[in-house]
């Protein structure tokens, strides 16, 4: 299978202060496309830094990040913004949707980057809506939504302009267990059926299983790989 | 436009200061169209003044008085086509509140020297052969539903007759008006004649003198020979525009140019802090969701502009509800105060302005909390939740 993603060498050090701190230490990963992948690991241990580097929310101290032939480490932010845009979506823990739009202008804002027309952005975002079953709540504002459905809407915002790769930091851990159980279902359907590739960062061990494999990260470095 | 939905959306986030804010914005553009208006009236006679009409007044104060007899002298100074003289009488009509300028002059004249005055030919006769005739802008008969045959007595503040008396009584003989919608016509004209004869001192006096330049003639030229021919008697005389003229007029009531500016500066003042602080509350509740959007792929320009349309979105909507309401409230007033003050009119010039102050004080208001919003670290932002 070929490579989505891969990460040559990557360092990141963060300055707080006068204290220099190595959250990602010459890590190097690979990650084919279609992949499932978990990232385990404490608090703290760099799983959230590694999805950013991957999203191109992120640079590396030192080291390479490229993503569907795409090295974002060398690209400026608004080079990075445009990149966003077209080819990864973001999924949240706490949903991080907009309260003052309804469901389908929730889905719909990634469109507004596009020539889309007002009509067809509606329409997209309707079957967005409609694959993680939420066709019936489009006129919904998240206030009125339970917090699986507002993660589902954030999956459809995530769907919505069609990217390969999805990163998805904590998805279920706001969730109850049967509420988490759906939403990782729906992240494998996405993955099998739809074939985006998925790097998820989770502390729960039950939500890690849904991945086809799961990686350990600690004090910033890879520490063993277990397939799911 | 593809934003405009979004951007009202997060306007009217918080309803309650949103509206605040609006209304805060409302009243100081509903200040701005009444101050505006009320500047313009002061001014007014300024913007129509006529470029080919001097003054003349005395050289120490124009409330003194000059000699009838300069009259013929300005006439033949080179230069001067023709002249005229005009008065001061300053009584009002049954209540002192009723006060609005009314002036003695020589009809004909007076009429030839400003030929923006329109008035029927037949009224301006009728009134030239009665001594106590009158004649009014159409705005002040209209005030006071004057019609033509009425007598209309006016008391007298500053001129009592020969008998005694303050009451001065006219017949209405015409009305006049102007074309030109800045012009106020809340004035009146009588007989210089009469008023010379039944006045009880002062006599052989003038307020002032208005004359024609010659074309071709050079006005500062025009005006030095007339001042010249007057140096060092007991009256001397000074020459200026018509413009100059009337803005030291105005004057007398105090700098009404500097008023407006000083209170409408105070009050945009506090418009902004009021104004500025709604908008950087209103990211600053937001800056998770702002990091949002650029996650989301919005380029950091698109979320500065998203911010700034914001803030002028709010601006302009108190800003043209201000402006509205003050036009509306100016019309009003220019129709009871017309014979007070006239030229009350809030000029395009002043509702343009105030569009560009409008979208001015918004950017202004919303740069600082844009620029923040622009500058927002996505990671950072992310983590703080």
């Amino acid at each position: 299978m070929d490579i989505l993603a891969e990460l040559k060498g990557v360092s990141r050090v963060y300055q707080k202060g006068k204290e220099r701190v190595e959250v990602l230490h010459e890590l190097d990963l690979g990650i084919p496309e279609g992949d499932f992948l978990a990232l385990m690991g404490p608090s703290g241990s760099g799983k959230t830094t590694l999805l950013n580097l991957l999203g191109g929310l992120d640079k590396p101290t030192s080291g390479t990040v490229s993503v569907g032939g795409a090295e974002l480490s060398s690209m400026s932010n608004s080079q990075l913004s445009h990149w966003r845009s077209t080819n990864v979506g973001f999924i949240f823990q706490f949903y991080n949707l907009l309260p003052v739009l309804t469901a389908r202008k929730n889905v719909e804002l990634p469109l507004l980057l596009t020539k889309l027309g007002s009509a067809e952005r509606s329409k997209r975002a309707d079957i967005a809506l409609s694959i993680v079953g939420l066709a019936d709540r489009a006129k919904h504002y998240p206030r009125e939504l339970s917090g699986g459905q507002e993660q589902r809407v954030a999956i459809a915002r995530a769907v919505v302009s069609d990217p390969t790769l999805l990163l998805c930091d904590e998805p279920t851990g706001d969730l109850d267990r049967e509420t988490a159980d759906e939403i990782l279902t729906l992240l494998q359907i996405l993955n099998r059926e739809h074939g985006k590739t998925i790097v998820m960062v989770t502390h729960d061990a039950q939500a890690a299983e849904y991945a086809n494999r799961v990686l350990h990260v600690d004090k910033g470095k890879l520490e063993a790989r277990v397939e799911a | 436009m593809k934003y405009f939905g979004f951007i009202w959306k997060n306007a009217w986030r918080k309803k309650v200061r949103t509206s605040l804010t609006i209304m805060s914005v409302l009243v100081a553009f509903l200040l701005y169209a009444l101050l505006s208006a009320i500047g313009y009236a002061f001014t007014s006679g300024a913007n129509l003044a006529d470029a080919e009409r001097l003054v003349v007044i005395d050289k120490i104060s124009l409330i003194n008085p000059l000699p009838v007899s300069y009259g013929s002298r300005i006439a033949t100074t080179p230069g001067v086509e023709s002249v005229t003289h005009a008065s001061w009488f300053g009584g009002y009509y049954q209540d002192p509140r009723n006060q609005m300028p009314q002036f003695p002059v020589e009809p004909r004249e007076y009429f030839e020297m400003y030929p923006e005055l329109k008035i029927p030919p037949e009224q301006l006769e009728a009134w030239a052969n009665n001594r106590i005739g009158l004649v009014a802008g159409e705005e002040l008969a209209a005030q006071f539903g004057w019609n033509i045959g009425d007598r209309i007595p006016l008391q007298a503040t500053i001129w009592t007759k020969e008998d005694g008396g303050r009451t001065w009584e006219f017949d209405l003989e015409g009305v006049f008006s102007t074309d030109d919608p800045r012009g106020g016509t809340g004035y009146m004209l009588f007989h210089y004649d009469y008023f010379e004869e039944a006045r009880a001192f002062g006599k052989g006096t003038v307020g002032w003198y208005i004359l024609r330049i010659a074309g071709g003639a050079n006005p500062v030229e025009v005006a030095n020979a007339v001042d010249t021919q007057f140096a060092n008697s007991p009256n001397e005389t000074k020459t200026s525009t018509e413009q100059a003229f009337v803005e030291s007029f105005s004057k007398q009531f105090g700098n009404i140019a500097l008023i407006v500016t000083l209170i409408l500066g105070a009050v945009f003042f506090t418009l902004l802090l009021v104004s500025g602080n709604t908008m950087a509350q209103s990211v600053r509740e937001r800056i998770s969701e702002l990091a949002v959007l650029k996650t989301l792929g919005f380029p950091d320009r698109t979320v500065l502009a998203i911010v700034l349309s914001e803030s002028i979105l709010i601006m302009l909507i108190g800003g043209l509800l201000g402006l509205g309401i003050g036009w509306v409230v100016v019309q009003g007033l220019a129709s009871t105060l017309g014979a007070f003050l006239p030229g009350l009119f809030l000029s395009p010039q002043a509702a343009l302005a105030a569009l560009g102050l409008i979208v001015a004080a918004g950017t202004a208001a919303g740069i600082f909390p844009a620029l923040k919003a622009k500058r927002l670290s996505i990671v950072d932002a992310l983590a703080r939740g």
